[in-house]
């Protein structure tokens, strides 16, 4: 199963301990990080379950492509960062 | 008479309260964070505030006296695949909160019932004190809808809700820009109204359209509902039929710009305004922040300036950070450079709570 590490700044907010999740693209991981903690789920993603703007999702270095479907490829050994983007200020 | 404001700022919410006669900070919730408008519904008792954590989104939270509590924030449906919608320069609009722009309460018969206007432009509405919201369709899948631009943001958003004491199914929205929208039949079908409003940004055979309207703020005497303010991109208008038609007021001095109006609860030709230089500067004229009232509908007006800043202030105050209390003797109001000012008297004298918090968004008594 992959890695999910998430911003220790989402944590004052929502609490999003690391935790390890199955899943072959970005978005089937997070779906089931979001099935278990129901409420992170709309401070990553929109209305319309693309990347919020100002997130930055990293897969083992890698920052991912595909903001709107999460397609970006997972495997079982990958870590998965969600962090906070520079742009958001 | 309420005793209590919420004011909400770039870095926290400030509850003001009024103690042995003066006006002074008693709480600070959300210290650090985005807090953009509340609402105190008078049915209830609950309150509601609403947060933009930036990059974790808009957020809405609420209290019931007992500590806040963080609910569900109104969402867009999803868009339909292949759909492309964009906005004034080409730009996808993405179907997501991006503001919570006006929180109303519903009518006494209908507890619960919380109205909720966004950026870029969704009206929703909860039946269970926002435990859950639903998009009204009928005015987002409006045709016209899509003419909505922005105006002081870039996306378009619906600011005030009025919902008529009367019948609590007759409901008027204003949009920057958009117009004036109304529905009788509680925002199943929706139109535009606002006849008579003057849109100077507009190529001569659209500035009378009523929806390149930026309405900047609407209200509605409670009282008397007949009676609307706007005050308006272009100056202030007022109407006495419930908003199909406006007339404007002209030669107030020193200003009809500005963001803002407060109209009296029983007195419908009784509104204030807080004017600014028009409209690429927007600043007190001459550094001299003053409030303007009328007592007559608009006849004439007077710049009501005793306990405000004369010399070198330059506070914008923003479309809801003007606020009167229920009885329609206490006003107060904030500003972009963390000035808060209360009135005991109807705005002829006014008192200086604190000039340092951060930039206010908006002011409510409680």
């Amino acid at each position: 199963m992959a890695k999910v590490v998430f911003t220790p700044n989402i944590q004052r907010h929502v609490l999003c301990p690391q935790m390890d999740a199955a899943g072959k693209t970005v978005r089937e991981v997070l779906a089931n990080v979001f099935s278990e903690n129901p409420q992170a789920r709309g401070y990553v993603l929109d209305d319309q379950s693309g990347l919020r703007k100002h997130i930055t999702i990293f897969v083992d270095g890698m920052m991912i492509r595909d903001r709107e479907r999460l397609a970006d490829a997972v495997n079982d050994t990958s870590t998965i960062y969600v962090f906070q983007a520079l742009s958001g200020g | 008479m309420s005793d209590t404001l919420h004011v909400s700022t770039r870095k926290g919410l400030f509850t003001v309260s009024r103690k042995a006669g003066q006006w002074g900070i008693t709480a600070v919730d959300f210290l650090g964070d985005n807090v953009t408008l509340t609402l105190s519904d008078r049915r209830d008792g609950a309150s509601y505030a609403a947060l933009d954590h930036g990059h974790f989104g808009v957020k809405l939270h609420r209290s019931k006296g007992n500590g806040w509590q963080e609910i569900a924030t109104p969402t867009y449906p999803p868009k339909p695949e292949g759909y492309e919608e964009k906005d004034m320069w080409g730009r996808p609009i993405n179907w997501t909160t991006a503001r919570i722009w006006a929180l109303a309460a519903g009518g006494t018969d209908e507890p619960g019932v919380i109205w909720c206007g966004t950026l870029p432009g969704g009206l929703f509405r909860s039946e269970n004190g926002g435990d859950s919201w639903e998009m009204v369709r009928s005015l987002w899948d409006h045709p016209k809808r899509k003419q909505w631009m922005g105006g002081g943001a870039d996306l378009p958003g619906i600011h005030s809700i009025c919902v008529d004491p009367r019948n609590s199914k007759r409901v008027w929205v204003g949009v920057s820009t958009g117009g004036i929208w109304f529905t009788e039949d509680a925002g199943a079908s929706w139109t535009l109204r606002g006849e008579g409003m003057r849109a100077e940004y507009a190529p001569p055979e659209q500035a009378h359209d009523p929806i390149a309207q930026d309405v900047h703020c609407l209200v509605q005497c409670p009282l008397a509902p007949h009676r609307m303010w706007v005050q308006h991109h272009n100056g202030i208008f007022v109407s006495d039929n419930e908003g199909k038609t406006f007339r404007e007021i002209t030669g107030v001095e020193p200003s009809t710009f500005g963001f803002a109006v407060v109209v009296h609860p029983r007195e419908p030709d009784t509104a204030w305004f807080v004017p600014e230089i028009k409209d690429e500067k927007r600043i007190p004229r001459e550094g001299k922040l003053v409030v303007t009232c009328t007592r007559d509908s608009g006849k004439n007006f007077a710049a009501l300036s005793k306990g405000l800043p004369q010399t070198h202030a330059y506070d914008v105050v923003y479309r809801h950070a003007l606020a009167l209390d229920e009885r329609g003797d206490r006003l107060a109001f904030g500003s972009t450079t963390g000035g808060l000012w209360v009135s005991e008297d109807q705005g002829d004298s006014w008192a200086c709570v604190t000039h340092t918090l951060p930039p206010i968004y908006a002011v409510r008594f409680r």
